[in-house]
């Protein structure tokens, strides 16, 4: 260590540079706030299915196995462009159709398969859970996942 | 044990290692399911075996760095406790909202962002009981001595509950979710944690090597420097991939590339003191434990963390086991072991006998070591080839797990020693005390406590 630092110098520029950097990423933070409202994310879209849908992602847990837009547990596959994977921005009824079947047919009871539990989710919900995966596809994840596999 | 309210650790110390050997059998169970897929799908879906692992870590880690700071806090400030009877009363309603959490979750009650799942009134008395904790050590610290030590310990610690109040925050728009999400989950570990850990390293290094306090605090001060400097826009790396403005792949890669040097910093400076200190502890055992802390931390936060940390291997890595296998060494090496280490160095003093069962913490320590390095290795495997076929090669997801479940069965082998170390370590600590202190080195100098 060097023996021209002292103690408070140390000290002082320790707070000193925390405060500036913690501003400058305060600020930061508010510009990409601007920025998700009016340009990577579609505020007009977002509507109350697509908050409802969010809801029930959240009621049933399913970040503690999927991933959405990578985070999550790495358990089942990444959610974040299921929409995109089941041909939604193609053909969307066909994609919706799809989505929630397979919800409906959980658990699949393949030996030797990882099992997703049945949800007996209504008909509004699921609806809403689909609202919400277009949603999420259609944020501007600047290119990510590198594939459709996610 | 030089203050008599010193002793108020001791039952924070034990609610936390029995939460510690909760989460690892959770960790056993999930490891499980990984090599059996239908193994309780019914009576307990993976998503529940997971969020009780995580959130038993976290409160048991909270807990434990409640246990720490009552224990070191007399001896910085040189005065007892505010009150005893507060820190009783606050650890029995943390322990109440954790149990309840742990209960909850398994009826399905939870909310529903990762590692935000405690129910609100859960969230609401963790608030309540962590507020009651920084007022009776603040207030001891304001009568007291100021140190570096346990002026930045506070620091932490209260920038800690500031922005765990971002828990209470969540937009429905998912981009602003993750936005603010990650203003605790990496500002706490990768920021304002990594005070509490120094300043507990800077603690145990002048109880342990007798370096002069002036050398040591001259330090911290520079490492936790390194660790807000670098860690606060290291939150970058995390807002690559989540419809965030593309300038967070520069400044992330950048910052969070730095935030390797606060834990390089810590392991020279744990070393270093060590070498330079003139004295002789006895507790070989909490030694090892403070250097491991150090080393392991570097290796798990700062290795494995760069390891994936630039925007363009990140684009391939992100949310593979990659990050599985980083996440347990970092928390392990950075926390885990931190509290150990100090556990290990308190308890002797709290039972009021010579440092004890020596020989088999170092076993504890290095079988827990070994194996979580093991299962660290294994995992970082299964993510490479996860990241080839899924993310380069397009594979399926379900069709790539297949291809790694010989890792996932590593893991829980070393998920298994893993346990077998926690036994160890708990009967270590806390069964019968036989003096084991190592020959030739038992002198003491003055105050060495």
């Amino acid at each position: 260590m060097a023996d021209g630092l002292t103690k408070s110098a140390a000290r002082n520029i320790f707070f000193g540079g925390s405060l500036f950097f913690f501003l400058l990423f305060a600020a930061l933070t508010a510009h990409s706030h601007w920025y998700m409202k009016t340009t990577s994310t579609n505020e007009e879209t977002l509507t109350d299915s697509v908050k409802h849908g969010k809801e029930v992602w959240e009621e049933h847990s399913c970040i503690n196995c999927h991933s959405l837009i990578g985070e999550g547990a790495y358990f089942a596959p990444e959610l974040g462009n299921v929409w995109h994977r089941y041909g939604g921005r193609e053909n969307p009824e066909a994609a919706r159709a799809g989505l929630k079947a397979w919800m409906n047919a959980q658990p699949l009871n393949v030996p030797g398969r990882r099992q997703m539990p049945q949800f007996n989710l209504s008909e509004e919900e699921l609806d809403a859970l689909v609202d919400f995966f277009q949603w999420t596809d259609s944020i501007d994840t600047q290119d990510w996942p590198p594939t459709k596999a996610g | 044990m030089k203050y008599e309210t010193q002793w108020v650790a001791y039952p924070f110390f034990a609610v936390a290692m029995a939460l510690f050997a909760l989460q690892v059998v959770f960790g056993l169970l999930a490891a499980t399911v990984y090599v059996l897929p239908e193994f309780w799908a019914e009576f307990m879906p993976f998503n529940v075996i997971r969020m009780s692992h995580t959130n038993l870590l976290i409160v048991w880690l909270l807990i434990g760095f409640m246990g720490c700071t009552y224990f070191l806090m007399p001896e910085e400030a040189e005065r007892e406790i505010h009150s005893p009877m507060l820190a009783y009363i606050q650890l029995g309603i943390f322990a109440i909202a954790g149990a309840g959490a742990l209960v909850s979750y398994q009826f399905g009650i939870h909310e529903g962002r990762e590692f935000l799942e405690q129910p609100f009134w859960v969230k609401v008395l963790i608030t309540i009981s962590f507020l009651m904790f920084l007022y009776n050590t603040s207030m001891t610290l304001l009568k007291g001595r100021k140190t570096a030590v346990n002026m930045i310990l506070m620091l932490g610690l209260w920038l800690a509950a500031v922005f765990w109040l971002f828990a209470f925050f969540n937009p429905a728009n998912l981009a602003l979710d993750k936005l603010y999400w990650w203003w605790i989950v990496h500002i706490w570990v990768e920021g304002v944690w990594e005070l509490i850990m120094a300043s507990l390293l800077a603690y145990l290094l002048i109880k342990m090597t007798g370096v002069d306090r002036e050398v040591i605090e001259k330090w911290l001060y520079v490492i936790i420097g390194l660790a807000l400097f670098s860690g606060l826009l290291g939150t970058g790396h995390h807002y690559y991939w989540i419809g965030a403005p593309g300038y967070w792949q520069p400044i992330g890669s950048i910052f969070s590339t730095l935030e390797v040097l606060p834990f390089f910093a810590m392991v020279m400076f744990a070393f270093t003191m060590f070498w330079k200190g003139r004295r002789n502890h006895p507790n070989k055992s909490a030694m090892l434990w403070t250097l491991g802390s150090a080393t392991v931390a570097f290796f798990g936060a700062g290795v494995w963390g760069f390891m994936h940390t630039l925007s363009f291997v990140n684009y391939y890595s992100h949310g593979t086991q990659v990050t599985a296998a980083h996440g347990h060494l970092a928390f392990y090496g950075a926390y885990v072991m931190m509290i150990m280490a100090v556990i290990t160095y308190a308890m002797p003093q709290i039972r009021r006998v010579q440092p004890y069962n020596q020989i088999l913490n170092m076993w504890s320590f290095w079988i827990m070591t070994g194996a979580m390095s093991f299962m660290t290795f294994t995992l970082t495997f299964a993510g490479v080839v996860q990241t080839h076929l899924q993310r380069v090669l397009g594979m399926n997801y379900m069709e790539v797990q297949d291809q790694l479940v010989l890792f996932y069965i590593m893991r829980l082998g070393a998920g298994v020693a893993v346990a077998v170390a926690a036994l160890l370590f708990l009967y270590a600590v806390f069964g019968r005390a036989r003096e084991q202190v190592p020959a030739g080195g038992t002198q003491m100098t003055s105050g060495s406590y």
